[in-house]
């Protein structure tokens, strides 16, 4: 008893102690973000008066709103195809004996262990000739190759946990491969499609490198990028609090996904399907 | 409604292993086939053939005349309840039930009364909005019935469906089924390797042994003409007695029991040309001499033999009788009840006596055997070498009737009534395997003519 209960006081110690680690440099923007003109150097953690003055210059830049604009439009786009065709390779590599299965899984392997910075200089170059530099299309094809890998890894996984008989049993009572596919397969791999969905999401959502070497212009600039950009309220000024309060705002999404799907990622969902 | 017929299908698998090796059955119309057999005799294999989710390496697969080989599994219209029930666990029990129907379009009119009909024969009415997962095994496994019979297959396929429930479930669900195929009248392919099941759910029953087909006939044709020394000692339990016997000159047979007189025709015949033979007794037919009518008694032989073990179990009762067997025939009893899943440990007697005889453990007593219901095998072959085969044929022909008069009946029974499954057994009361089997229910009477 005196044990574990000593032990769980350590637990509750180190949890402690790592969110502190981990949340730290969030509340330090965060309070970054509130700090109106020179009150960023005042020396303190906490803004000497909590201001919106950042959030006004941040939203009334175009350059920070159209690159919202494209990194959600990229990223959803990027996202929503990055799934569907990570599902159906999936349920190949899954279900399917095919030559060449293996291989396709040691190439997705080395695609993910690849140095992406490596592929940025002569993507760069391919684009601008042939008329993708600098437009969705051209973010969107990169970050479908990079994400595929790992959403492929992430749902066989998840496939190959769903009993074969399921299948069977559809396909047995008039169903097609497909539809056995759409109306069995994938709402009970549903918590996989979603933690796949998310982690595409925030790997595009945060990428720097092809935001900043395959774009130019506000056409299809991302975030990450357009900070990069970024000048205060005057051409003069640091704008250390600006970019801190678009950094927060660029969170925010992040934060509504991970707390909106959570719910969705709810494993046990296949219990009864089998005798338990 | 439909006939299947199975004309020499054989699967090999990659390796070149034959799971199912030139199998031919054919089954009627409103037919209930059992195929039976110890694990790994490819019986689930053929199964899936029929319903297609097996490819077929050769032969030819012949639904309602036409050939289904190369159909998927959803063009077949046949409908299957498999081991584990394969419920979808992300839909409700009315929706599992009415999957089949969503996927061929039918208008929700028609599927609510549907699935609202099926559920009240299963008595699943209450459960319709539970999800699978709160159900329990049984609930879950008449689910599974329900998603079956929900749609106008041609024929049902089942999959072991009783062995994930306890003993006394599985009593009842098997009752169930041999009601519901009865009234519904379709023809229905059952896969177990129970064999209380397989005597008491089917027409005829297939005795399958490493993809080989052995023998394919009614329950009673099987129990007491069984083609081999497989069937033989696979059906009934306790299992049938073998033992070694030398032939002598004299028209008897040196057994390790004593000398036993040969008294029918077929068994005059089956010694001939043979040194050696394997005898196979059923337990009741030996009985404690002093029980046996003077008149009986001498259609049968007596010997004396030391009682090992009895078992009193109230309406039977069961001695173990210890043999002496050679090398060569010990060797061969074993390798047959590993083959039957059964690990028989000595060479022993299992005989039944009357519940009232006073022979006891220790002490020797004087047993009678009906010598006229011994078989004789060749040690060799395996093969009967004493199967009356017109006895046999008639024996499947004759409940082939009465399949089809039960079938009349049930067809005209309201909805909602059962056909009085618990009737009274029918027969000489020698049929059948003492574990159940032998109270067989005149709902479930075996029928079917030998086809194949």
């Amino acid at each position: 008893m005196n044990t574990s209960r000593k032990g769980q006081v350590g637990w509750i110690i180190g949890a402690i102690l790592i969110m502190f680690y981990a949340l730290l440099p969030v509340a330090w923007i965060l309070s970054l973000s509130f700090k109106a003109g020179d009150d960023i150097n005042n020396q303190k953690f906490w803004p000497t008066n909590w201001s919106f003055e950042n959030y006004d210059i941040v939203f009334s830049s175009d350059l920070f709103t159209t690159a919202l604009r494209n990194s959600v439009g990229i990223s959803l786009i990027a996202t929503f195809i990055s799934v569907v065709l990570a599902m159906l390779a999936a349920y190949a590599v899954a279900r399917l004996e095919f030559p060449g299965k293996s291989l396709i899984l040691g190439v997705a392997l080395a695609i993910t262990v690849f140095p992406i910075i490596a592929i940025a200089t002569p993507l760069f170059n391919l684009w601008r000739t042939i008329g993708l530099y600098d437009t969705w299309l051209g973010l969107i094809i990169p970050y479908l190759s990079f994400s595929l890998p790992l959403s492929i890894y992430v749902l066989s996984a998840f496939f190959r946990e769903i009993p074969w008989e399921m299948e069977q049993a559809a396909q047995v009572d008039g169903a097609t491969a497909w539809q056995a596919f759409r109306k069995v397969i994938v709402p009970l791999a549903a918590p996989g499609v979603f933690t796949a969905a998310i982690l595409t999401f925030f790997a595009i959502w945060n990428d720097f490198i092809f935001g900043i070497t395959l774009t130019s212009s506000e056409a299809a600039r991302p975030v990450p990028a357009a900070l990069a950009f970024f000048s205060g309220a005057s051409q003069f000024a640091q704008p250390t609090a600006p970019i801190a309060a678009a950094s927060v705002v660029v969170t925010i999404p992040v934060i509504i996904l991970v707390l909106a799907f959570q719910q969705k990622i709810v494993a046990g969902l296949t219990n009864g399907a089998v005798k338990g | 409604m439909a006939a299947i017929e199975m004309k020499h299908i054989i699967k090999k698998y990659g390796d070149g292993f034959p799971a199912v090796n030139d199998v031919s059955i054919d089954i009627a119309d409103g037919e209930f086939v059992i195929l039976v057999g110890p694990s790994g005799c490819g019986k689930s294999t053929l199964l899936r053939m029929i319903v297609g989710l097996e490819d077929i390496t050769d032969g030819d697969m012949i639904i309602n005349g036409q050939r289904v080989n190369e159909k998927a599994p959803r063009d077949r219209n046949l409908s299957m309840v498999f081991q584990n029930y394969a419920l979808y666990p992300h839909l409700t029990v009315y929706e599992n039930i009415a999957f089949p129907l969503r996927l061929s379009k039918t208008p929700d009119a028609d599927i609510d009364k549907r699935v609202r009909e099926a559920s009240t024969l299963l008595e699943l009415d209450d459960h319709l909005e539970r999800k699978p997962a709160n159900l329990s095994g049984g609930q879950r496994q008449r689910v599974a019935m329900g998603r079956a019979i929900v749609r106008q297959a041609d024929a049902f396929l089942f999959d072991e469906p009783l062995s994930n429930l306890d003993a006394k479930l599985r009593g009842q669900m098997r009752t169930e089924i041999s009601r519901l195929q009865r009234r519904l009248g379709i023809t229905t392919v059952y896969v177990t390797h129970d064999q209380t099941e397989a005597m008491t759910l089917g027409d005829r029953v297939a005795v399958m042994k490493k993809g080989i087909l052995q023998q394919i006939a009614s329950p009673r044709e099987l129990y007491e003409q069984p083609v081999n020394l497989f069937v033989a000692g696979f059906i009934g339990s306790p299992p049938m007695n073998f033992l070694p016997a030398e032939v002598r000159g004299d028209g008897k047979l040196q057994t390790p029991l004593g000398p036993i007189a040969l008294t029918t025709d077929l068994q005059r015949q089956a010694v001939q040309g043979h040194d050696v033979l394997l005898m196979g007794v059923r337990p009741e037919a030996f009985e404690d001499a002093k029980l046996v009518d003077p008149d009986k008694r001498d259609k049968g032989d007596v010997f004396n033999a030391q009682v090992d073990v009895t078992e009193w179990l109230g309406n039977e009762q069961y001695a173990y009788i210890p043999f002496e067997a050679s090398a060569e025939i010990r060797d061969q009893l074993r390798d047959l009840s590993r083959e039957l899943d059964s690990d028989q440990l000595r060479t022993q007697l299992i005989i039944a006596i009357d519940s009232t005889s006073r022979i006891r453990a220790g002490r020797t007593a004087d047993i009678w055997v009906d010598t006229r219901r011994m078989h004789l095998f060749d040690p060799k072959t395996g093969v009967n070498l004493t199967r009356d085969e017109q006895a046999g044929a008639r024996l499947t022909a004759e409940v082939e009737e009465e399949r089809r008069e039960e079938m009349e009946e049930a067809r005209n029974m309201p909805l909602g009534e059962a056909p009085d499954v618990q009737g009274s057994s029918s027969g000489d009361g020698s049929v059948g395997a003492r574990d159940g089997a032998g109270s067989r229910s005149s709902g479930t009477q075996e029928a079917g003519s030998r086809r194949v």
